[in-house]
């Protein structure tokens, strides 16, 4: 048994993510992530890794992508507007396929918005937010217990498929605290790596019936080339149509092929419902205080919550659609992934959105009514 | 240990630094690529390798075939 | 031309250099720059800094940003790495906080350090982190086809310069030292083997270091100013660069035109 201490959302993030094997943190300031840095700066030290804190946001996801290519587990994180920033360093670390972690704890915005107010307004901007194709992995918590061991798997799935995952955090989980166990191990996952060390020129090889390369780290002898350019499996620069179009394709594939090990939901009471609520991160707390009011009155009502909000858990959500009436969707912004739903829910049932963006968290009460609403 | 002057035609781009700083002008420019000229001898000094952009021509020990 | 077969051994035909063939891919060459551009000379500079200070190339990483000269990294045989615009020093930081042991070599260009990622080249100075910086200053932002830089001449004229250029141009290597730099060097691409020793010594130099080379760019720069062929562009260089002391002297005299 581990012990058991009270900690704060982006506190156990950091615990979870040193267990995970971060050994590298680089960031910039920004509220309500600030004391992911703090902690960071006070334990890594303490386990042998390396603290620095950069000039700016973007800065900081290429100082933890550098960090990355030497084979170290490495993170960055922030708010909105730093999110906003790293955009483009994302879609670098996408197709340079290089493992990072980047913790987003939302807050209100658009712009500098309502910085010490909670939201769930960067669900798109998290899928979507760097420019071109490609695939983004994304993780949301609801409690500080879940935060920790999400970190962990945020790490584990980033190193498995060389590729960042983003931590979609929000305020309210941040900066809650609640008493957790810590536990004595965790599963870790480590980056594939070359069989052997010989300098060669094709580092994004991809073995038969594999979608990941197998890339050395920076200074163990294999000396290849990395580039945000399209690129063939040496790692140079290509404008041949056929081998760019391959590379983004297999990029999209290395994570739909392996949907069933990514995607995590929770389904609560989903049995016997009529009116199920779609929610994730913070807003879940509210959610699961709702439905059993709504039980309590007599209704049947039921919880599906995405863990993995990135890949959409469409397979799970689709036998969901076909069985309820009502799919009540609570997120805290003007309506992100209600879009999604729709897409999914199609005839089959109805869909009701429960949404804010005045800073204020959504209440239990709020989503009851649209449950109750005629 | 006896040196030569190679030039490879494939990657000289004729920009014409080596030979406008050959100290023997022993370096000409003729349909975009160097060559080197009639009745002017090269004294391997290695100028022409150290300005050249495109490592198209340099000098180096002779090597046994 | 040397090929690389699939096991990576590279095989050498009589017409690459000793020196190409040991740090460059002469697989990936020529080079995709334009004839005359200096890019190649500096490149070719710090290749001759990295054998005279006998380097390991399984230690080094060369990392670059965007522009003409970030194409440069590809073309070494070591750790390469050719990032964002104006990031490639925010990078090498990660690199080189995470791996000290490492040697990490920046190239750069005027406006990828200076305008893009200024605040990165500041900092890293500020930090004196071990870093080797190379600016590759050709005063134009080449890749897009000759918009003025943060380095071009006041009154010099760009494609968005049309009716000459009204700022005024930074000193990139003055502007790093200014910010904490402890080795900050001006060299020339026509001025080789001094050039080659200011790099040497950059390398060596433990903290950050940075080398501002006066490139020539006859594409772009070259031609909007009537500044005539790579050729005459090099023969300004030898005719109007002083070394640090004589500028001093030329300042107190005023001798107008001459650069350190």
């Amino acid at each position: 048994m581990g012990k058991t201490v009270l900690m704060q959302g982006n506190e156990a993030c950091v615990e979870g993510a040193i267990a995970a094997g971060m050994r590298f943190y680089a960031g910039y300031p920004i509220t309500p992530s600030t004391e992911i840095a703090e902690a960071s700066a006070v334990r890594l030290p303490q386990v042998s890794g390396k603290f620095i804190q950069m000039e700016d946001e973007i800065a900081s996801i290429a100082c933890a992508i550098g960090a990355s290519t030497t084979g170290v587990k490495a993170m960055t994180a922030t708010s909105g507007p730093g999110f906003s920033l790293k955009q483009e360093n994302l879609g670098y670390a996408c197709l340079a396929e290089i493992p990072l972690v980047v913790v987003d704890v939302q807050r209100s915005g658009p712009s500098t918005g309502l910085p010490t107010s909670p939201s769930q307004g960067d669900v798109m901007m998290a899928r979507w937010g760097t420019h071109g194709d490609h695939p983004m992995i994304a993780l949301s918590p609801s409690s500080v217990k879940e935060t920790y061991e999400l970190a962990v798997r945020c790490f584990n799935l980033s190193e498995k498929y060389r590729t960042p995952v983003i931590f979609l955090m929000d305020e309210i989980v941040g900066h809650l605290r609640e008493g957790i166990e810590i536990p004595e191990s965790v599963e870790v996952i480590n980056r594939p790596e070359p069989e052997a060390y010989h300098a060669k020129d094709l580092a994004y090889h991809i073995a038969e019936g594999e979608l990941v390369p197998k890339m050395a780290p920076f200074g163990k002898g294999e000396r290849y080339n990395i580039t945000g350019l399209l690129h063939d499996a040496s790692g140079f620069p290509t404008n041949n149509n056929q081998i760019a179009g391959e590379l983004v394709t297999r990029l999209m594939k290395k994570i739909e092929a392996n949907y069933e090990d990514i995607v995590q939901v929770e389904e609560a009471h989903l049995e016997d419902a009529e009116v199920a609520i779609y929610c994730f991160g913070g807003t879940a707390r509210a959610a699961a205080t709702a439905m059993e009011e709504a039980r309590k009155k007599g209704i049947k009502c039921g919880m599906f919550r995405p863990i993995t909000i990135w890949p959409f858990a469409e397979r799970e959500l689709l036998p969901v659609t076909r069985k309820v009436k009502r799919i009540v969707v609570a997120e805290h912004n003007y309506g992100q992934m209600v879009h999604e739903v729709r897409r999914v829910a199609g005839d089959h049932c109805e869909v009701k959105f429960v949404g804010k963006v005045d800073g204020t968290v959504i209440t239990p009460q709020e989503i009851l009514q649209k449950i109750e609403e005629a | 240990m006896a040196k030569e002057l190679i030039i490879n035609t494939a990657w000289c781009k004729g920009c014409g630094i080596c030979a406008a700083f050959c100290p023997k002008g022993h370096l000409e420019v003729k349909n975009e690529k160097v060559r080197e000229k009639e009745g002017t001898d090269c004294i391997l000094c290695g100028t022409c390798e150290l300005r050249c952009p495109d490592y198209a021509i340099y000098v180096q020990e002779k090597k046994e075939a | 031309m040397a090929a690389v077969d699939m096991t990576g051994v590279r095989k050498k035909d009589a017409n690459v250099s000793d020196l190409v063939f040991k740090y460059m891919r002469p697989e990936h060459l020529p080079h995709i720059w334009c004839p005359g551009c200096g890019n190649g000379i500096i490149m070719r500079d710090v290749a001759q800094a990295i054998e005279n200070l006998k380097i390991d190339r399984n230690n080094l990483v060369v990392v670059s940003g965007i522009g003409c000269s970030s194409r440069a990294a590809g073309y070494f045989d070591c750790s390469t790495i050719h990032t964002t615009h104006g990031r490639a020093i925010a990078f090498a930081t990660g690199i080189k906080v995470a791996r000290p042991e490492l040697e990490v070599i920046v190239i750069t260009g005027d406006g990828d350090a200076s305008a893009i990622g200024g605040n990165h080249l500041i900092h890293a100075a500020r930090r004196n982190i071990g870093l080797t910086v190379i600016v590759m200053n050709n005063s134009i932002y080449g890749m897009t086809g000759g918009q003025y830089s943060p380095t071009t001449p006041t009154g010099d004229y760009g494609t968005t310069a049309p009716y000459g250029n009204i700022d005024r141009p930074f000193d990139v290597a003055l502007l790093a030292a200014g910010a904490g730099a402890t080795y900050a060097a001006h060299a020339t691409v026509y001025h080789v083997p001094q050039a080659i020793k200011l790099i040497q010594d950059g390398i060596a130099h433990k903290g950050f270091s940075i080398i501002e080379v006066a490139d020539v760019c006859p594409t772009y720069y070259g031609r909007k100013n009537k500044k005539g062929s790579a050729v005459d562009m090099m023969r300004n260089q030898k005719e109007n660069f002083v070394t640090a002391a004589q500028a001093h002297r030329t300042c107190r005299s005023r001798k107008p035109g001459k650069r350190p």
